[in-house]
């Protein structure tokens, strides 16, 4: 076995241990899930974990049948409530490697209350957040991350809703890792899955997922060959925003970000933005780059690994203060106990 | 004037029954609650209800912000706080207003006189602001009026403290009196301060001063020639505490996870009446015991559901309203097939309701209020000592049978305590989880995580045991395998599997029996939860007057146990007292075809013993 460090930095041959389990995968054929559950794979087989240390749990949504297809021990738990299964499961077996699989729908509308919770205490799971902005199990309703004015089965003029931000949602919930990839970028995808698997806390990936049948090409500006180098923006620690094949960047003017040209010599790559995933006030406004593309001199969509803290989990915190309890007052005295502080004998 | 001589006449009574009252910021429940432990470490039975308002501090000196303590102690044993009081103890005017009719005819009633002035008198609602302590409307009654307000200060008037403070002794003052009046000794009490304010020895010494100028003003005043005795009760000899139910449910749970050898989780999202429960559990960590204060109700289940996923004993309480939030997840607990302890603590329903006042209304809830066909072993318990046994029985059978397990308690016997002749833990029963055997691979190469064993329990295998990896999920599973399947015949036959497993655990519990009175005749008066003590007591009564009676308590609610059908029938009638319209009648209706009665009081009070008497009598003249 090796760790997701180990791997991301080159020193691991892959295990060959098989993780995918004998069920039939029944996503769509041209699903973007396809290519998630492949990177997925791919990450176990590099860093070689024991099957039976592996926990996936999901909720409801064409994303959550997930845990079906792999050979690990899986839960395909109840709309919304992943979160609230993982923080149980921690809190008990903070020796197990727990990813949560989720959808727009599910973590953002039915279970939003529980994503947030789960950030702020920073349970240690690998959360991986499948937008398509839309609802696809129940066939093609508006999701909480749907633009505005989207036409859906449930919106035929359009939605009157505001979408979430989810990544500024997971900033403003003091997440301690923030992700974004993408279906159809699978090497960023995997890279940023071992980072997310190397955290300690709670790792929160966005991943945009085209949902062909229901809301395809949602993500095409990002995604296509020829829109792609103009309307996203890789981030990685230490080096400076630049997109547009190295013909733009992004600098700071203040707090405000700004658009440069690179090849007219006005601004240099000394001046740009410093891409720093420790940095939380730069993250927050990274996570703010959600201009829609379409528009006029749009801001390009940031991905990557936009921020990660250092804090003790939700879990070492439980754990800590039942071995502070026991180092304390002695292991539990069933008899004692019973017992109580006060008695008085009969007879 | 005559000179005090201090001798003073004791009369002995067999039992009491003393109501104190007051505002509820007045210490009404420190009060109640220390003369009630002082009288159980005496060595009397003791019964208690504690009575209060929704509102932490409802405004002062008003009926609405009234808060009681009913406290019963006798020479004799006990099953209830009591119908009527003997003595009523009051604070102020909305006090005695409040609970006058609660009072025996010809009672005691002590007053503070200074919570009878014309604020009082204005708030209380006395008309005009007639004090009733001295226009003669009470003379049908014992009146003390004591200033003990002016006292307390008096008493206090070489401390440091602030009016504020010296006034908020008052109740050490009550309390002190209160023990010269039923011939305690102060030690207890005192104890009990010493404890309290360890690090204040300013406020020790005032409570302390405040007490003990109560006991003094009993012995000297000139006012009380009488002084009582309650000898103590012929209880079963051994060891006993005070228990409340909710404490017992605490204590259940914990023992429980210990005779299973599980580290228990508990998910909980504060709410009255539960949230004790969750308050004595964080103290026991020692014990293993993980308590989460969960972000909702759903996440407070959903948790204990993920950690009993990961091995451990999960466990969720809350009262209707939180409840009904956790429906969803116990259907997937029920499907997943996970050890699971569900309590609820009822309230006043629906809705809201009534947060702080007693019901046992959640009966169908608990019986049918998931989607699907999701039947879940429903337990009840009927007092707060047997809150303590049926908690290790839900325990037992959560994780025996790889089940959810509902256990009901309520309101009434989770704030009430009684002496509690503890048991050893080694007399309580062994616990043992069906962990599956990493050896268990079966079909070849394949583990099945529902293959079942003659009781119809699957195998619980938990993450990290090598080679079992394995899927679950609250969508329909193979038989078996637990793979996803729509299979229509596959679907019928886990439903009724699942619907076998959980009847055949009444197989697994004790058979039934009377709890009092004749075992066939005229009347059997059945009953469950809370009720027990005040039916026993009224059946107790009746058979002492020759009209002897059966009287049954359910303790397992669902499913029945079989010979309950064959019990209802050797009667010529059966009654049904509940503080709900009639569900357990309805059920029992349904099961077994018996026309049985029902006395229903929905009023978010408990009954009286003497109200079901009177409808067993008025029954069996029918």
């Amino acid at each position: 076995m090796t760790t997701a460090n180990e791997v991301l930095n080159g020193n691991a041959a892959p295990a060959k241990i098989d993780y995918a389990s004998d069920q039939e995968v029944r996503w769509c054929p041209g699903c973007g899930d396809y290519s998630i559950l492949k990177q997925v794979e791919t990450v176990l087989k590099e860093q070689g974990k024991p099957k039976e240390e592996i926990v996936f749990i999901s909720g409801i949504g064409c994303s959550s049948r997930f845990p079906y297809y792999l050979d690990t021990y899986g839960m395909h738990s109840i709309h919304g409530r992943a979160p609230a299964i993982v923080s149980g499961l921690r809190a008990v077996r903070p020796d197990l490697s727990v990813w949560m699989i989720t959808g727009d729908g599910d973590s953002l509308s039915i279970g939003g209350n529980h994503l947030i919770h789960l950030l702020r205490r920073n349970v240690d799971v690998n959360v991986l957040l499948f937008n398509n902005e839309i609802y696809g199990l129940t066939k093609g309703q508006y999701s909480p991350t749907s633009p505005e004015g989207a036409v859906t089965k449930s919106t035929p003029m359009g939605s009157v809703d505001h979408p979430f931000n989810p990544l500024a949602l997971c900033k403003g919930a003091d997440a301690t890792f923030i992700a974004r990839a993408m279906d159809r970028d699978p090497k960023q995808l995997r890279e940023v899955l071992l980072k997310a698997d190397a955290h300690r806390g709670t790792s929160l990936i966005e991943i945009y997922q085209n949902c062909n049948v229901f809301n395809d090409g949602a993500f095409e500006v990002f995604t296509e060959k020829a829109s792609k180098p103009f309307h996203t923006l890789f981030v990685e620690h230490g080096k400076p925003l630049v997109f547009a094949n190295g013909t733009k960047g992004i600098k700071l003017n203040g707090m405000t970000p700004v658009i440069v040209d690179l090849t007219d010599g006005s601004t240099s790559l000394e001046d740009l933005w410093v891409h720093d995933e420790r940095d939380s006030f730069k993250a927050s406004i990274l996570v703010r780059l959600f201009e829609d593309p379409h528009h006029e001199g749009a801001m390009p969509r940031p991905f990557g690994v936009f921020y990660i803290a250092e804090r003790s989990t939700v879990e070492e915190r439980i754990n800590a203060q039942v071995e502070q309890a026991k180092s304390k007052k002695g292991v539990g005295d069933l008899d004692a106990l019973l017992r109580g502080e006060r008695t008085w004998t009969i007879g | 004037m005559e000179t005090p001589t201090r001798t003073k006449t004791v009369e002995e009574r067999r039992n009491v029954v003393i109501l104190f009252a007051g505002d509820s910021g007045d210490g009404i429940q420190l009060t109640g609650t220390q003369f009630t432990d002082t009288n159980a470490l005496f060595g009397n039975d003791v019964s208690t209800f504690p009575n209060f308002p929704a509102e932490i501090r409802a405004p002062q000196g008003t009926i609405a912000g009234v808060s009681g303590y009913q406290l019963h102690f006798g020479s004799t044993e006990i099953f209830t706080p009591g119908d009527q009081s003997d003595v009523l103890v009051v604070m102020n005017a909305a006090a005695l207003k409040a609970n006058l009719g609660k009072l025996k005819k010809g009672g005691i009633i002590i007053a503070n006189s200074d919570g009878f002035d014309a604020k009082n008198l204005r708030l209380a609602g006395y008309i005009d602001q007639q004090d009733p302590l001295t226009d003669g409307s009470l003379a049908n009654y014992t009146v003390h009026s004591v200033d003990v307000t002016k006292m307390t200060r008096n008493a206090l008037a070489d401390t440091t403290l602030g009016m504020k403070e010296k006034d908020r002794c008052k109740n050490m003052f009550v309390l002190g009196f209160i023990n010269w009046m039923f011939s305690r000794s102060l030690e207890n009490s005192e104890h009990f301060l010493q404890t309290k304010f360890s690090k204040k020895p300013e406020l020790l010494e005032a409570n302390k001063k405040a007490l003990l100028a109560g006991f003094n003003y009993g012995d000297t005043s000139e006012t009380f020639t009488t002084r009582f005795d309650v000898k103590p009760a012929p209880l079963p000899k051994g060891t006993y505490r005070s228990i409340t139910g909710n404490q017992g449910v605490a204590l259940g749970l914990v023992a429980g996870a210990q005779k299973a050898g599980l580290d228990m989780f508990y998910g909980s999202y504060p709410i009255t009446p539960a949230s004790d429960i969750l308050h004595e559990l964080a103290r026991h960590k020692n014990f293993g015991v993980k308590t989460f204060q969960a972000e909702d109700e759903i996440a407070a289940i959903c948790s204990a559901i993920g950690a009993s996923y990961g091995g451990a004993l999960g466990v969720t309480a809350s009262s209707g309203p939180g409840i009904a939030l956790k429906g969803e997840a116990m259907g997937l607990a029920f499907m997943l097939e996970l050890p699971l302890v569900i309590v609820n603590v009822q309230r006043g329903g629906p809705s809201t309701g009534l947060p702080t006042k007693t019901e046992q209304a959640d009966l169908f809830q608990a019986v049918h209020g998931r989607n699907g066909e999701a039947p879940i072993p429903v337990l009840a318990a009927s007092s707060p000592t047997d809150c303590f046994e049926m908690a290790v029985e839900a325990v037992r059978i959560a994780v025996e049978h790889m089940t959810p397990v509902i256990l009901l308690t309520d309101g009434y016997i989770a704030n009430g305590a009684e002496p509690w002749r503890f048991p050893q833990a080694n007399e309580l029963p062994a616990i043992k989880p069906p962990f599956a055997s990493p050896k268990a691979i079966v079909d070849g190469d394949k583990f099945l995580p529902y293959k079942r064993d003659e009781k119809g329990v699957r195998p619980w295998a938990v993450p990290g045991m090598a080679g079992l990896q394995h899927r679950i999920g609250g969508i329909e599973k193979e038989d078996g395998t637990g793979n996803i399947s729509y299979d229509p015949l596959n679907h019928e036959k886990m439903v009724r599997l699942r619907a076998e497993k959980v009847r055949k655990v009444v197989e697994d519990v004790p058979p039934l029996d009377l709890s009092n009175g004749v075992d066939s005749g005229d009347l059997l008066i059945l009953g469950w939860g809370s009720t027990y003590g005040a039916i026993k007591t009224a059946v107790n009564e009746m058979c002492a007057e020759g009209n002897c009676v059966g009287h049954l308590h359910l303790r397992y609610l669902f499913p029945f146990r079989k010979e309950l059908g064959d019990i209802l029938k050797r009667y010529k009638r059966v009654l049904i007292p509940e503080m709900n319209s009639g569900q357990l009648r309805q059920l029992v209706r349904a099961e077994f075809l018996v026309d049985a009665k029902g006395l229903n009081k929905i009023q978010g009070m408990p009954f009286t013993s003497a109200e079901i008497k009177a409808a067993a009598t008025e029954f069996l003249k029918q």
